[in-house]
This record gives structure tokens, sequence and C-alpha cells, in this order.
């Protein structure tokens, strides 16, 4: 028997079809629905767990109730238990919090989640990685990559993982933009951690093709291959996110996953710099600097997105001979053919940030792709 | 008269109408138009100055079967050649599954309109997981040169250091193999010899020669020059005493008399198929195996697939599947890569076929039998005055024996041509690939050669070696024999 | 194309047990010819005189079964296997699964083949080195290169020997260790990355442009003195064929680098563009794909490798040369690089190229070429039009002999991706479709290639059943995604068992001891 908790933030994407950018806020939400706007996620919802039909009995599903989920369930006649509902006139992101908590404590093995980007940071703050979720692609902006690809998609991977398939997670970001300053034409996104998702790497593969690496082995291969390639006395500004979190990992403990580390000669001199300490560190770097980051979000930023500590300041006095990209190939691939971005906030940063650049995607392997601002 | 153009019995669409049609279909004029994707100065402008066509199958034919004529065979010749590729006999049998266009055609598909492919290959698996004592087995590479230089990047991986000792004699062909494989991470081979009276490994020199930085043993029972040996276990304490491992080549025919290497502290297990029911077909019967323990770190080192046994939704049917399909390869062993293809499958499946047809008792058999003969034709052999069968006097053979005809006088090139008159292949020639030896031939009898095969062999060599008495002959110069690598014994 | 039946297929399906299952103690499958009296009265029981250490004590478990239920069960394994000449296989895109000719099976296993040792005597060997050296001057003449080796066994291992003569020059020039980078392309076979990958070298992999085609101005940013060669196939696994290749080859030749063209897709190219004519210093073939050998479930086969002549003295050892008189074996190769596989390599596959090359003749050629292309445009056209299929970049460029199609829009709809195509395609009797190399740069890929062999009624038939299925994936999708159903073994149900060290098995005695517990 295995025990799914399901949220559904009905408001998440409310926004989206009439312009609004976001439904982050109740007065955004009360605009949009004075605007017109329908509801899109309990849709999105009942896409994704109709794959959960052939799971029968062998699956028990708490929820909270009405469009929070009951309803998505009841739809398919999955019977499923409510332990809770939307608090009247509460906010959503609180109930959001409070279902995923009620949850993690009953023991569920999965948390399925429609929303947003929003939705994905009250996850963060109520679960962390406590427990495996998912998310079902239903808000305005999806920038974190804690979201299937689409609803299908997260019904197929929910029933495999609680199926019986492979058991495999992965860390997967969680980032948001400033509602408020996207709407006013800004866009200023942060890196707020992980969530931990199913994974699954078996594909349609025929025999005659090579395999793949597994992405945790091409994590290890690219922090292997970095940490030989240091220098003595020469210090590198390493970026957040999970593939520079595994050559953090490999130079010692006190890394971080979400900051930019600055180390030296193997051992870690400041965690979670920020842009001033940055230029402080190169005042005083000796030996010369290097910049090691990775592409952050579905978007295929480098620069400008979660590690904006690295400012244009930071980033022309490294110069561009001393950034080394990391990715593993299936991020690089998840990009399609787009090539990777580059929003440092200064026009003359961008343009020398522009072009072809070699990303480590293993040991001895690079992928070259072009940088655009 | 103007011919009409072919309509090739292999192209259905070459029929003019046909192909009028697709094109109108298509809504193009003619072909030309697609290759206009390719920029004219790359455009062969004129015909393939190649022979051809012999557009009747039955010309065809007659044309191969001329040229296939051409050569002498060890249908019609007695063949005494081994070395790596054994004469044995095929049984119709694996004739007929080898040529079944459903094995012989398929490639890629999965385990559902291939299940059958899938469940003959776990089986093939399964029969030389029981002859090498072993818990898993590739899907076959290439050969036994890359089998084994397989199991040497394998267990560099496996040990995280790059030295390799090869224990014994190996073939140079096969060394040269494995030696191209094995490079980039194995840089050099380190080489231990025997002891000429016995053809046993050194096993003091052996003890010297594993360090630290060993990464694998190889040697191979029976020895390319036909020992077999008898200190497997004393090899495998050596080995084991500074944590390196130990792979050992073996040929599977012997493996119903002689003990699965498995039992004698063996970690990695590699050899050829090509005995077990597959015909020599001038060097390209062969295919590789690989075994090792089940062992999860073992599995992850594997480059080959892995045909594992699941379930299926049907209650009680057998499923296959690849297992392990992402294989994590640990530490830093990233360095050493392998890659996968096209490789020897088929071959495969026919060696579980004879296998399954042999049995225990079958193997058993067969190897008794083998051993006997070899004991008779040794028998024979060293009544012939010069030479000395066999060369290493100590030790046992399984299928092969090196014969020494320094006595006689004799190169080994002048007897195997005098020989071939007979209509007999004589052993290879090793006094270019191990000139100590001297003038020494590398003999196979297998169960395919009668008491007669045998006999004549020993009468021809009688009449080659007899001289008139008078003054001894000079002792010949050696003759350069096939083979840019030199061989240690 | 008209109203087209699609079948209503099914496969044997002979619930076949495991031939140990099937075993009973003492029954024999055929007895080995047993040494005559003489022998035996003379020298006794020889294996009972082995000493212990080396005495087998425990026979082999291997099964015991007469020979018909031998017989019988592999026959039932064949009839659950789809062999490529029972189908028209478009399927296996890159794979160019073409008619493998039964009249090669019969000469292959001609006693002038079949009963030949690789270490007899030349003058005993004259019939099958005048097919090696036929075969290599046919290759010579395709390509434009100056000598072929014909020994590696398949094109993965073709690619490895192209590295390793990459390596060996290099070293010849004493720049081994500063030519340390191949560049390969992102859809170029996976064998141009793993294969140098494997010699040793860093492999830098370019992504396309937006449109699909490898980008040059990447090849340039990133070409340099560390440059050992380029690894290209083309056309690439999109069927598009790369128009500006000479000028990648001309980049890197500038940069003192080496070119290898990657032909496992030449089938599109016979007599229409050499890979010398681009400038390319080595190119090689998979014989069992354009020669018309079988694929025979994955090798053996033979890749054939070529170079131009002043790479020649490093081609594997032996090669096949010709006096006035006779051809012989020249061993005598001091720069070679050695051996990559034992003795000449694939014999029976070299006859099949040879002889298959000899029916066609250059006309016919150049014929397959046309008409591998022809299918090819003429099953897009048949397809373009289902909903929900497309393929991705290039539009209003044509592919010439297959194409990387995209059913990701169906998907999108439907939730039924391509990997539930492809198990549900064989039940209508077409074997399962290769989607794509890893990593899936196209989304829900197919890769199909309609070569020469099939006749315009089977890529109708093949239309039309892929037409349906993406009807049944809107009407009934899970009909699709629990395919197949009238296949020899229906969907794995368990496939984390593969991947659990406690379960997995690949051999039989490993399932029962994991089935016992024990």
């Amino acid at each position: 028997m295995k025990r799914l908790g399901l949220i559904v933030n009905p408001m998440a994407g409310i926004g989206g079809r009439v312009g609004l950018k976001g439904s982050d806020g109740a007065g955004t939400v009360a605009r949009a629905l004075e605007l017109g706007a329908t509801p899109e996620a309990p849709a999105r919802a009942r896409e994704a767990i109709g794959y959960l039909k052939p799971l029968g009995t062998d699956l028990e599903i708490l929820t909270y109730g009405g469009s929070m989920g009951e309803d998505a369930a009841t739809w398919h006649a999955l019977d499923p238990i409510v332990i809770g509902g939307p608090s009247a006139g509460g906010s959503t992101a609180s109930d959001t919090r409070a279902a995923a908590a009620q949850m993690v404590e009953a023991g569920v093995d999965l948390i399925l989640f429609a929303g947003g980007d929003g939705t994905a940071r009250d996850m963060l703050d109520a679960v962390g990685q406590r427990v495996t979720v998912l998310g079902i692609p239903a808000g305005v902006k999806i920038h974190s990559a804690a979201y299937a690809i689409n609803p299908h998609s997260a019904g197929q991977l929910a029933a495999l993982y609680l199926g019986g398939g492979p058991q495999r997670r992965r860390e997967a970001e969680v980032m948001d933009i400033d509602e408020e300053a996207f709407r006013a034409g800004r866009l200023s996104a942060e890196l707020h951690g992980f969530l931990l998702v199913p994974f699954d790497e078996r594909r349609l593969q025929p025999m005659k093709a090579g395999r793949g690496t597994s992405e945790g082995a091409a994590m290890e291969q690219i922090a292997t291959r970095i940490v030989e390639s240091m220098e003595p006395s020469r210090t590198y500004f390493i970026g957040p996110g999970t593939t520079t979190r595994a050559i953090k990992d490999r130079l010692g403990p006190g890394g971080t996953l979400l900051g930019v580390d600055v180390f030296r000669d193997g051992r870690l001199i400041k965690a979670d710099a920020n842009e001033r300490q940055l230029l402080e560190v190169l005042d005083g770097a000796v030996g010369g600097v290097d910049i090691i980051v990775t592409v952050i979000g579905g978007q295929g930023y480098v620069f400008g997105r979660g590690n904006q500590q690295l400012s244009p300041a930071v980033i022309r006095r490294v110069g561009r001979e001393h950034i080394r990209v990391v990715a593993t190939r299936d991020k690089l691939v998840s990009l399609g053919l787009r090539p990777l971005l580059a929003d440092t906030g200064a026009a003359d940063v961008d343009a020398m940030l522009s072009g072809y650049i070699r990303v480590a995607v293993g040991y001895g392997e690079d992928v070259v792709a072009p940088i655009e601002a | 008269m103007e011919r009409a153009p072919i309509v090739y019995p292999y192209i259905p669409n070459s029929e003019p109408r046909v192909k009028q049609a697709m094109l109108d279909a298509i809504g193009i004029e003619s072909v030309e138009e697609i290759y206009q994707e390719i920029p004219s100065h790359l455009r062969l402008g004129r015909r393939l100055n190649v022979p051809g066509p012999i557009a009747s199958e039955y010309r065809l034919r007659r044309y191969i079967e001329e040229l296939l004529a051409q050569n002498k065979n060890c249908k019609d010749y007695t063949n005494f050649l081994g070395g790596g590729v054994w004469q044995h006999y095929v049984p119709s049998v694996c004739t007929t599954i080898m040529g079944r266009d459903e094995f012989l055609t398929a490639y890629a598909g999965d385990a559902y309109a291939d299940h059958g492919k899938f469940q003959a290959q776990f089986e093939y698996a399964s029969c030389i997981a029981e002859l090498v004592d072993m818990e898993v087995v590739n899907t076959p590479t290439y050969d036994w040169g890359m089998a084994a230089a397989t199991t040497i990047r394998m267990a560099s991986r496996l040990t995280g250091r790059s030295g390799a000792v090869i224990a014994g004699s190996v073939s140079p062909e096969r060394l040269a193999c494995m030696r191209t494989y094995a490079e980039s991470i194995v840089p050099t081979f380190a080489h231990v010899g025997v002891d000429p009276d016995t053809g046993q490994i050194d096993l003091a020199a052996l003890s010297r020669a594993v360090t630290e930085e060993t990464a694998v043993v190889y040697f191979e029972n029976p020895s390319y020059l036909g020992a077999i040996q008898t200190q497997g276990a004393e090899i495998s304490r050596i080995v084991g005493a500074q944590h390196a491992l130990l792979s050992v080549g073996v040929d599977p025919m012997s493996l119903g008399v002689l003990e699965a290497p498995g039992r004698y502290g063996a970690d990695l297990v590699c050899g050829d198929i090509q005995p077990l029911g597959i015909h020599m077909y001038f060097g390209g019967g062969g295919g590789g195996f690989i075994a090792t323990r089940d062992e999860a770190a073992f599995v992850a080192e594997y480059p080959s697939l892995l045909f594992g046994l699941t379930t299926t939704v049907q209650e009680g049917e057998y499923g296959f599947g690849e297992v392990t399909y992402e294989r994590t390869s640990y530490g830093s062993r990233e360095k050493a890569k392998d890659f996968v293809g096209t490789m020897a499958q088929l071959h495969g499946i026919v060696a579980g076929v004879y296998l399954a047809l042999m049995g225990p008792q079958g193997m058993r058999e067969l190897g008794e039998g083998i051993m006997q003969r070899v004991a008779y034709v040794l028998d024979a052999l060293s009544t012939l005055p010069g030479v000395k069968a066999p060369a290493f006097g100590g030790a046992m053979h399984f299928k092969e024996f090196v014969v020494n005809y320094d006595g006689t006088g004799k190169t080994v090139a002048e007897i195997n041509a005098a020989l071939l008159e007979r209509r007999i292949f004589g052993g290879k020639d090793l006094s270019g690939e191990f000139p100590e030896l001297g003038q020494s031939a590398l003999y196979c009898v297998t169960e395919i050669h009668t008491k007669d095969d045998i006999d004549g062999l020993v009468t021809a060599l009688r009449e080659i070696l007899w001289v008139a008495p008078g003054p001894s002959s000079a002792a010949a110069e050696p003759v350069s024999a096939p083979g840019v690598g030199r061989g240690i014994i | 194309m008209g109203i087209v039946k699609v079948r209503d297929y099914q496969q044997a399906h002979w619930d076949e047990p495991i031939i140990f299952e099937l075993s009973t103690p003492g029954v024999r499958g055929i007895i080995p010819p047993e040494p005559e009296d003489e022998i035996t009265s003379k020298v006794g029981d020889v294996a009972g005189r082995l000493p212990s250490s080396i005495r087998r004590q425990d026979p082999p478990a291997l099964p015991e079964l007469d020979q018909k239920r031998v017989l019988s069960h592999y026959l039932h394994l064949s009839q659950e296997t789809l062999g490529g000449n029972l189908t028209p296989d478009a399927s296996l895109g890159t794979c160019t699964m073409k008619y493998n000719p039964r009249v090669h099976e019969d000469l292959v296993n001609e006693p002038g083949l079949a009963e030949l040792h690789p270490h007899q005597p030349d003058e005993t060997i004259q019939g099958i080195l005048a097919i090696y050296h036929g075969l290599e001057q046919i290759l010579k003449e395709i390509s434009g290169m100056d000598r072929f080796t014909l020994q590696p066994g398949g094109g993965a291992h073709a690619v490895f020997t192209a590295a390793s003569i990459m390596r060996a020059y290099w070293r010849d020039k004493g720049e081994a260790d500063k030519r340390t980078e191949i560049i390969t392309t992102m859809f170029s076979h996976p064998a141009d990355a793993a294969s140098p990958a494997t010699a040793g070298f860093d492999v830098i992999t370019l992504m396309p442009t937006e449109d699909g085609y490898p980008d040059l101005a990447a090849l340039k940013a990133v070409v340099s003195e560390r440059t050992a060669g380029l690894f290209i196939t083309n056309p690439e696994d999109t069927g598009l064929y790369n128009p500006l290749i000479d000028q990648f080859v001309r980049v890197v030749h500038e940069a003192g680098g080496l070119c290898f063209n990657d032909q496992a897709n030449a089938n599109p190219l016979l007599g229409i563009a050499r890979a010398a004519d681009a400038g390319f210093d080595m190119s090689h073939f998979n014989v069992h794909k354009t020669f018309a050998t079988p694929h025979a479930c994955s090798g053996p086969a033979t890749g054939a490798l070529g170079v131009r002549d002043f790479l020649a003295k490093y081609l594997p050892w032996p090669t096949v040369e010709q006096d006035d008189e006779r051809f012989f074996l020249d061993y005598e190769r001091p720069s070679s690089v050695g051996k990559t596989k034992g003795y000449l390599g694939t014999a029976p596959v070299v006859l099949r190229a040879f002889a298959w090359c000899m029916m066609m003749g250059p006309d016919g050629l150049r014929e397959v070429a046309e008409i591998a292309v022809l299918n090819n445009n003429y099953l897009m056209k048949q397809l373009e039009n289902i909903p929900g299929l497309g393929f991705p970049y290039a539009k209003g460029r044509r592919r010439l002999e297959e194409v990387r199609w995209s059913w990701e829009a169906l998907y999108q709809e439907t939730g039924v991706g391509t990997e539930d195509i492809a198990r549900r395609i064989g039940d209508f009797g077409l074997q399962h479709y290769f989607a794509s190399h890893h990593p899936w740069v196209v989304p829900q890929p197919m890769t199909l290639e309609p070569c020469e062999t099939f006749a315009r009624e089977e890529l109708d038939e093949y239309a039309a059943v892929l037409t349906q299925i993406a009807q049944e994936a809107r009407d009934d999708p899970e009909l699709v995604r629990t395919a197949p159903h009238r296949l020899a073994a229906h969907k794995r149900n368990d496939d984390a068992s593969l991947d659990d060290p406690a379960r997995w098995a690949t051999t039989w005695r490993a399932y029962r001891r994991k089935q016992s517990g024990a």
C-alpha cells in the first residue's frame, strides 16, 4: 500500500490568461477573477492523477477538501481521504503549507502538487527535503525544475514511482521571480532551494546504442575533473546549484547549495559570499580568480538568475577566459536547442559573455553552446 | 539492342512505373531535386568504377563459388592448426538456428517483438555461467582478445590501478588486440614466464611482479602453448595478497574436464565461444565472453549489455530487460570509458544451443576424448627421430601442444610445405613469434580427428623427416613466420 | 495512398520455459565422436590423471534435453523474434535494415569459407583473399579513400580504430601530449564520442544550430592547436545533409587536425558523393548496414575503415596485398596500430558484402541510394499529415535517407508518448522503432529509415499503422499505453528489479539463488 498526498493550488495560473503575469498575492487573484479568469490548476491536476487509477486499492490518497484536491480525485472515483480544507478567506499559500506539513506527518510516499513557482516555494518552506514531491505545472511562471514538463508526464512519473518503478530521486531547483518586479518589467529571479523529485532515467533504449551516464555520475565526473584542474593559490568563486555543489562537496564540508562560495587551495574561504565580499576577495587574490557556474533553472541562464552576487563588477574583473560553465548533458539538452542566457543587467558584461562557451559535461567531455545576452 | 533498365530483385521500387508513381506522390520530377541538398562541388559527377552487375543469382553464386574453390579447406585437408581458432564439430541444430532469418536478421528490438532473442541470450549466458562457475555473463563482445582486454580495463577501474601482469603464454595476436584496446588506461603489460620444464607459471617471478600498483593478473588455461595450468589457487593467493584481481582466459571446450576458474579464485573469466558450434570462418567465427561474480561493483563496470530475467503484466510470464541500464562508474574511474556496439550476439545464441545439446555428459566425454587423442598423438610423435613432443615435458595438455623439430635439421616451414603436399595443414609455425623455442610448431587435435587422421600425420612426418644415413645437416636458418608481435613463453 | 489495411497480427506466444526448466538428468542431445578403441586402450583415462587441483570436481549444470526438444525450444524462441527479413523494418532508423539475401547464407557455409583456418598458408587462401581485396577496391571507389581495413568487428569498432590511428599519427609527430581533443557534433553517432574517449581522447561536442544543422561557428570557436581531429557523421541522424561539410573539414585541417567521416548513414550517398571529395582523411562504413549483411541480433558485423595514403601505414596488421601472381598477407607493418580484432575480422560478412556489391554493380549501387532517398521522402509524405506528429528543424529542406520525427504534440495532447507507440507498433507486425540516441534532443523522438528494400505497399502499410496508433492515442490511450497486446511477451511491470542488485539476474543460477532467498 502506497500513500499519496495531493495538493492543488486552485488559484495557480489564474493570472496568466488575463495578462497579469502571475497570481501571487490575494489582490492579484481578486483582480484576475474580476477580469473573468477561471482556475486552470484543478483541470491540470485531474489530467495528471488519471494516471494513478490503475494502482487501484494499492494507493491511498490524502488531500484537502474541494478544489484543493478532493474534487480532482473524486472526478476519477479515487475516493480520497480528506484531511483538511481551505481556510475561510485564508491565503492559498498557508493552506498549501499546512496541507503539506500534515501529509509529511501522515507518512506519505509522495506529494503531488499543482501550482506554479510560488506553490513550489510553499512546498519548500513546508517540507524541504523530508519527502519526495512532484509538481504538476499549472502556474503562469514555471522556472522551477521541481515540475514535470506537463500534467501527463507528472501523472506517469508518479504512477511509476508509486507503482514499484525506480525509486531514484534528484534535487530539483525551486526558482521564483519577484512578481511585483516582473509586472513592472524587471526580472529578478532567485534560487530558493531544492525539492526532492522522482527521477526516471530509463528510456526506450535500443541495444545498439551506448548507454548514457546517469546524472549523479555525470556530476561526480564533473567534480573530479574541476577539482583535478584547480591550481595552487588560485581562487575559485563557485556559484549555486547541484552540479556546482558536487564540486563544493568534493572540496570539503561547509559549501552551500544556494550561495556563491569562495575556495582557495582546496579550502573554503568564504561561504555564501555577497557581491561586496567577492569584490574584497578579488582585491586580495594574488593567484588569479576563476568563476565556476552552472545553468540555473529551466530557461538556460548562467548569469543573472539565482546568482546575482556574481555581479557585472565581479565578472568584469574576473574576465571571460576565467569563467567555467559546468552542467550535465541532460540539463543542456532539456533547453531544446535554445542558447544559454546571460542577463547581468550590464550591457557591456552581457556582450562580453556572449558567444560560444565550452560547458564541462563530464570527465574529458565538453559541449559547446552559445551564450546570448 | 538497348537493354531495358534492370529491375533489381532487392529493390522493388526500381520498377519504372512504381518509381514514377512515387515521384508523383512526392510532387517532384526526379530524385535529383532531393539531392539538391548536396552542394554540386561535392557530388560525384561520374559513374562509379566498380565491377558488376552480376544480376543473376545463379551466375553470382557460380562466381563466388569459383573464388572459394581456390581455397584449400579443412574439410578436404586434415587440419592441425588451432591457437585461438579451432576446428570442432558443428552440430546440425546449431547450423539450423544460426541460419534462421528471425535471429539472423534481427537487431535492436525490445524484449516484446524480440522476446525470443532476449531469452536465447539469457540462456546462453546461463550456460556459460555454469561452465565457468560465475553468476554474471555478458552478451558476447567481438572475440577473446576484446574480452580479455575488457577484463583488464574493468579491473583497472575496480581497483583504481593501472598495472597489468600477463603470466604464461598468450597468443601474440590476441595480445596485440589487448594492447590496442587497453592502452589508454593500462599503458604497459608486465610479463611473467613459465618454468620451461613444466610449462607452469613461475610463481616466484609472479610474486615479484605483482605489486600494489597491479590491477590485474591475467593468465590463460590452457596456455596458448597448450600447457594446462594447475596452480590456479596459488596464483589467486599471490594476486589476492596485493588486493589485485585475477582474470583467467579459458577454452570453454576444456571445461567438461578442467576445473571451473571460478573454483580456483578467478575474479574475472573470459574466452572465446567460436568452438561452441560455430565454424572457423577464416577467423570470423569468434565471440568473447566475460564472466564475474554477481556483485554490484563488478556489474557496474561491464561495458556490455546484460540481459536480465524479470516479470510482465501477465501473471507467470517471463519478461526480459536490460540490467542496470544506467551503469554508474564509481569514484574517479570515469577516465576509463568503454564503447559498446554491434558485436557478436548471434554467435552467443548458437553457443547456447551447442551447450544445451552437449549437456554435462557431452562436455565431459568431449574433453576426455580430446585428451586421449592428444596423449595418443604425443606418444606417436615422440617416436620420430629428432622430434620433441611435447616441448614442455612436464605439462599436461588439453588439445594443443608444441612440437619441436630442432633435432631434425628441418624448419617448420619446410616440414609444413611437405605436409601440405600430402593435404595436411601442419601446426602453426612458432619460430617467428617465439624464436627461443627454435623450430617449433603449435599443433591442435580435437574430437574431429580420427585415428587415421593422426596416424596419417605421423606417417607423413616420418616420410618427410627421413634422412639418408650420412653426415648430419647443419641446423636450418630460422624462417620468419607470420606475427609482428614477439611472444613470451 | 488508397485505403490500406493494417494487419490483424498475432506473434507466436509460446510461453516458453527457460531451457533449464526442461532439463531431465541423463537425457542427451548429441553424442560427440568417441576416440577409437585403439586409442583408448593405448592411453587409458588421461583426464583421470589430471591433478585434483585442476580436475573438474562438479560437472557443469548444463541443461539435459533430447535433440528435438533443443531444436523446438530454439525454433519457438526464433518465432518470438521479429527479424528484419520478416517485416518492413523501416523502424530501426540509422541502422539501414536491408534485405539480407538468402544466397549469401548458402555461400558463407561453403567449406571454402566455413572450414578455413586463418593461419593456413597464403597459397591455400587465395580465393578468400581475392574477396577481401575485391571488396577493398570497391569501398575505395565508393569513398575515394586509398586503403581499407576490414578487421574491425562493427561500426563503433571501426571508429575506435580510427581514433587509434589518430593517436599513432600524433605520437609519430611528437604531438600526442598536445593534441588531446576530438571534436564531434550532437547529432553524430554516439560512437564518434564514445570510441575516441575509449582511446583516451577528450571529447568536445558541438550543439547544433537552432535549425538542427552542425554549427560551423561553434567549430571555429573551439578548434585549436589541441585539436587532434574531427569525428562527424554526415548526413546526421536527422537525415539532413550538412552542406558545409567541406568547410568543417577545412577549418580542422587549417588547425592541423585530422578529419574522420562516420559513414554509418552512407546509404543515400552510394555513387552520389564521396568522403574523400569533402576532404576527409578517414571514413568508415557499417558493412552490416549499407552493404546488406545481417545484423544478427547485434553482430557479428564488420566496420570497414578507409584512410588516405599518408595514414595507410597505421592500419591494423595484417593487410591483404597483391603482387603479380598472388595475394598475400603482410604482417610486417612496423607503424601499425596493432590489431583491433583477431585475424582478418569477420570474413563471412566480408564475403556477403562483396557478393552484394557484385550483384548490384555501379548502376545498382546508385539505384540503392536513389531509391532509399525516394522511399524516405515518400514515407514522409504519408506521415506528415498525421496530427500530433512532426519533424523539427530546417523546414523546407529535404531529408535524405531517414527522418527524426517527434511525437511531442501528440504527447502533450494525449499523454501517449513515443515509448508507448514504439511498443504498440509491434502489435501490427512491425518492429519496435528506434526513438533516438541519448540524450533526446528531439522530444518524443522516432527515427525511421525506409531504405531501398521496401516496396511502396509496405511503406503505405507502415504509414497506415502509425496513423491508426495516433488515432488510438486519442480514442483509447490506455490501449496504447499498455501495449503490446499481441506479441510474444507483455509489458514489463517491474523494471526496478533490473536495477536492484538483490533481484537482478543475468543468468539462471543467479535467478534461482535470488528467488530462493539464499
